[in-house]
């Protein structure tokens, strides 16, 4: 039963994720990839993403800061989130990696810090539910017994 | 030689990004690849034996040079080294170049596209990827592979040994097998003598 219960939020929380645009269908690729060869393929992809993402949203506030910004190298990282946000089907972060780069090839330095914000708040949120997602897989494989 | 018929494809993916190599090893391996991954394309020639500035592999790795990657998957956007540097690296090399590369980008960008198809690669994925991309990589394997054979085949006319109808294998293990796997075997037979005669002759 708790296990039943705890599925049916997991399902929840997934499908609002592609409700609200957050995910798109490469996610499904994703979880279509996941099989009993590789039973925790999605849980390691979106890790790598969050790692990644935080890494990259960390560099990207660093060298905005600069006095001098080098918008190529900007435009680099930003091109490496929208690459793994695709990768994901973060739809919405790799959005807004399309716009960020718009404001890299003008040399928009306002813009850029804009766009930096939204993308951090927007991948934090992500990040949150991915781990939410991935909390209530532990717990829902935690009620079967182990081979 | 059972291991040679049974042994799957080995591709070399080449990707800076973790979460996309780690994509891209999933995807080869379910469509039943053996998949060996580098994050940088200088990696990549280190694994094919080919040093930055040398035209020749490692002498200890030469023998099994043609065995040892079947495909090379690559991504264009690298820092570094790009995927269309090491495209062109591969295909100045008088040992690499028959292998056919592929190469990834997740930019539609045509003039790049058209680059990378006339510097010689054998197809062009964006990203990301899907499964049914995969269904692709085979055939310019198996094309590849054909033309090798062809040329070793030529290089052996005067040989008499050189008779593939004798393979042993050829009717026993063909039962239980899908038609996609009967496909893989059948033209396994017809190269097994260019990659079993370096190693005994």
């Amino acid at each position: 039963m708790a296990a039943a219960a705890l599925t049916s939020q997991l399902n929840a929380l997934v499908n609002n994720m592609f409700a609200m645009g957050l995910l798109d269908d490469q996610f499904q690729q994703l979880q279509m990839l996941q099989d009993s060869t590789a039973p925790d393929f999605v849980s390691e992809v979106v890790t790598l993403f969050c790692d990644d993402g935080e890494r990259i949203i960390c560099e990207l506030s660093r060298q905005l800061e600069k006095p001098n910004v080098d918008f190529d190298r900007v435009d680099s990282y930003v091109h490496q989130l929208k690459g793994s946000s695709a990768s994901v089907g973060a739809q919405k972060v790799k959005n807004t990696c399309i716009q960020f780069r718009e404001f890299c090839q003008q040399r928009s330095r306002d813009g850029c810090l804009k766009t930096l914000d939204l993308v951090r708040t927007e991948f934090y949120d992500l990040r949150n539910k991915f781990q939410a997602m991935l909390q209530l897989e532990q717990q829902i494989q935690a009620c079967y017994p182990k081979h | 030689m059972a291991v040679a018929i049974e042994a799957p494809f080995h591709v070399l993916a080449v990707d800076d990004s973790l979460p996309d190599r780690k994509l891209i090893e999933r995807l080869l391996k379910t469509s039943s690849f053996q998949v060996t991954t580098v994050d940088s394309g200088s990696k990549a020639l280190e694994f094919l034996g080919l040093h930055d500035h040398e035209d020749s592999p490692i002498s200890t790795q030469s023998d099994q040079q043609e065995v040892a990657v079947n495909l090379i998957i690559t991504d264009y956007c690298m820092p570094g080294m790009t995927g269309y540097d090491l495209l062109k690296k591969i295909k100045e090399s008088s040992y690499l170049r028959d292998i056919p590369v592929v190469i990834m980008s997740s930019d539609n960008i045509p003039s790049r596209i058209n680059r990378c198809l006339e510097e010689g690669a054998d197809e062009f994925f964006l990203k990301p990827v899907r499964l049914s991309d995969m269904s692709k990589l085979k055939p310019h394997i198996l094309k590849s592979r054909c033309k090798e054979h062809y040329q070793q085949e030529q290089n052996l006319q005067s040989n008499s040994e050189s008779n593939n109808s004798s393979n042993p294998t050829s009717e026993n293990s063909s039962s239980s097998t899908s038609s996609n796997s009967h496909k893989r075997k059948a033209v396994d037979e017809e190269i097994l003598p260019h990659t079993i005669r370096p190693r005994h002759s």
